[in-house]
């Protein structure tokens, strides 16, 4: 009677799990910082698409490290649209798994980025060290905090951004950028898997004196942290990227799922008024004009280097730093 | 003369406690430093879970498990240990008792086999699985082959769409690998303790395989399965490594509980973290109390069992 009772309550609990995942539903998957950006986005395109098709939908959201959420979805997780840290991650999808065409970046405009950010460094209120640039972080004695580039997007623009300023120091070439980034990864106690990481390593655990991160981050982080504008201030450096976060659909899945249409909808609503609007809200840099305009007050002016005219692109930058072998690894391994 | 005797063994008795026992300066040291020890690692800590998920007051309190995604979190930790504990609470028993009361061939290597997954690291476990059901795994390649090996079942395995990791299954199965030691771990040695004398009493007597099972097996380890089952829901329950590798760490449907208190505390909400960790502390306190509970029965029980021995040998 009882072993009844338990197994009629096991099967219950079992199909209630079951129809539970049939609903139809988007899942979003995306990198570290934009957890906040996304529950924003996601309410404001539910009330959009329930107003214009009357359908109820919930966009469902998954984070972590962009190089590791990359490989997720690869291995099968089920995303109908990647919201991602850089087209490399991206690239993947279609390199390693063709879960999507390899022309995916033309699909939407601006090269499938709505918006943009770039890399600054926090440091303790005060700025203790006296950090002020990217050679500061080279000092002996600065423990640096950047999360891991082999699973972190963020870190990789962290890495290409501190390599760019040293190329473009009077007489900086190659080696000396080597040079440079690796004084830099000499001081790194602690590299973790994603951008959020490092900043709880940072704000909650205390370690470090600089953290190099998303400009969006190091916002929230003064905002969403208590007391954190208390805590933190932001050093912008003389030089940095401009990092372009990339989203695109996912083809394999949509399909199968039938979500094609609202996963496209979904993506195009990011460069709507409303869309840039919650981005601008959020620290990320608006791509049209106007808005951007309107949050011109917010975002520091600085020289921003580009991966396409100063790295010749990602799916170069990738192989000659990040992939097995390449520069990061000599740097770190000799570490 | 006796008197003088009596004496000297008074004085021998005490001069062997002295000399047996530590000067009182060290007993007081040596307890103290236990004492500081459980305090710092222990209480200490404990404390800081719930005064850090109070801080705000019982309504922030509750109000971090009103969150839609906190109660399916609780939702699934739930079904994972539900399926996972009564799987492994009839795994183990049988493994133990095939292993304590029968001698076969490869009966070490089945032992060892039990103990694997204490000795992989859970993120090992746990990307064992994604190498078996993930897209670019086994059953990903399998999926995708032109030419399969069984096309009736290939067709049958799409047309399901079932997804293993990053859903469900993957993490129900994770949870099956990390706590399948738990009960067999806590019953050979006590099966093997007992022997098999009654076992065979009870068959010459005429009882049937199931019923020496039933009558005599199962009540004398009672207390070690139920040990064992207390054990093994603790650490479903309190997963973290292998689930995380399988578990796609979709809010709403894919993370458990340790995997939310991990959200919570990675988007600054430090408070709500440790409301929903207080859940597992309490889950811990809750096992540590059933523990010593069924330890005071067992020992009683064992108690009871020689006095009643000693009686009857004695008429």
């Amino acid at each position: 009677m009882k072993l009844k009772t338990l197994s009629f309550a096991l099967l219950s609990l079992l199909t209630a799990a079951l129809a539970s995942a049939k609903t139809i539903e988007l899942l979003n998957v995306s990198y570290d910082p934009t957890r906040e950006l996304y529950v924003d986005f996601n309410k404001a395109f539910a009330a959009h698409w329930k107003a214009k098709t009357g359908d109820d939908l919930t966009v469902k959201q998954s984070h972590g490290g962009s190089g590791k959420q990359a490989r997720s979805v690869i291995d099968g997780l089920q995303a109908d649209v990647v919201t991602l840290a850089l087209s490399a991650d991206v690239d993947a999808l279609n390199a390693q798994a063709k879960l999507i065409p390899p022309d995916w970046q033309k699909r939407l405009p601006e090269n499938s980025a709505p918006y943009t950010s770039t890399i600054v460094l926090l440091v303790r209120k005060g700025n203790p060290k006296g950090i002020k640039d990217w050679s500061d972080l080279a000092k002996p004695g600065i423990a640096v905090i950047t999360p891991n580039p082999k699973t972190s997007g963020g870190a990789r623009w962290n890495y290409l951004a501190a390599w760019g300023y040293a190329l473009k120091q009077p007489g900086g070439n190659e080696e000396k950028a080597k040079q440079f980034v690796s004084a830099i990864f000499k001081n790194v106690p602690v590299l973790d898997s994603g951008a959020r990481g490092s900043t709880t390593t940072f704000t909650e655990r205390e370690i470090g004196d600089v953290l190099i991160t998303w400009e969006n981050e190091a916002f929230l982080a003064l905002k969403a942290i208590e007391h954190g504008s208390d805590r933190f201030e932001i050093v912008v450096p003389s030089l940095s990227i401009l990092a372009e976060p990339t989203v695109s659909v996912v083809d394999k899945v949509v399909k199968k799922k039938g979500t094609e249409a609202v996963a496209k909808a979904y993506l195009e609503y990011l460069y709507s008024d409303e869309g840039q609007e919650i981005a601008g809200k959020n620290f990320y840099r608006p791509r049209n004009a106007a808005v951007a305009a309107k949050y011109a007050g917010v975002f520091p002016k600085l020289q921003l280097l580009t991966i396409d005219a100063d790295f010749g692109g990602w799916t170069k930058a990738q192989k000659t730093h990040f992939a097995d072998g390449g520069v990061f690894d000599q740097i770190y391994l000799a570490k | 003369m006796a008197g003088n005797v009596s004496t000297l063994a008074y004085v021998a008795k005490h001069r062997q406690r002295r000399s047996l026992g530590d000067p009182r300066w060290m007993r007081f040291t040596l307890i103290g430093a236990a004492l500081l020890f459980a305090g710092l690692f222990l209480v200490v800590p404990l404390a800081a879970v719930f005064t850090e998920a109070l801080r705000k007051g019982w309504g922030a309190y509750f109000a971090a498990f009103a969150d839609k995604d906190a109660q399916a979190a609780i939702r699934l930790t739930f079904l994972a240990a539900g399926i996972a504990v009564p799987l492994n609470l009839v795994f183990g028993l049988a493994a133990s008792w095939a292993i304590a009361k029968f001698d076969f061939r490869g009966k070490s290597l089945l032992i060892s086999l039990i103990e694997l997954p204490f000795a992989i690291s859970p993120v090992i476990s746990g990307l064992v699985y994604v190498l078996l059901f993930g897209a670019q795994g086994w059953l990903g390649h399998y999926l995708a082959a032109e030419h399969p090996l069984f096309p009736w079942l290939q067709q049958w395995l799409i047309a399901r769409d079932l997804h293993i990791i990053f859903a469900v299954p993957g993490i129900v199965l994770a949870t099956i690998f990390v706590t399948f030691p738990f009960v067999a771990r806590e019953l050979i040695p006590l099966m093997q303790a007992q022997g098999k004398d009654e076992e065979l009493a009870a068959l010459t007597l005429g009882a049937t395989g199931w019923q020496t099972f039933r009558r005599v097996t199962l009540p004398n380890v009672k207390w070690g399965l139920f040990y064992g089952v207390v054990l093994c829901n603790a650490r479903a329950m309190g997963e973290f490594g292998a689930v995380s590798v399988v578990s796609g760490h979709i809010r709403g449907e894919t993370n458990t509980i340790p995997l939310h208190v991990e959200i919570l505390y990675n988007e600054y909400n430090t408070q709500a973290a440790f409301a929903v960790a207080s859940l597992l502390t309490l889950l811990a306190l809750v096992t540590l109390v059933l523990k010593n509970l069924v330890e005071w029965r067992h020992r009683r029980a064992l108690e009871a069992a020689a006095a009643s021995d000693i009686r009857q040998f004695a008429t």
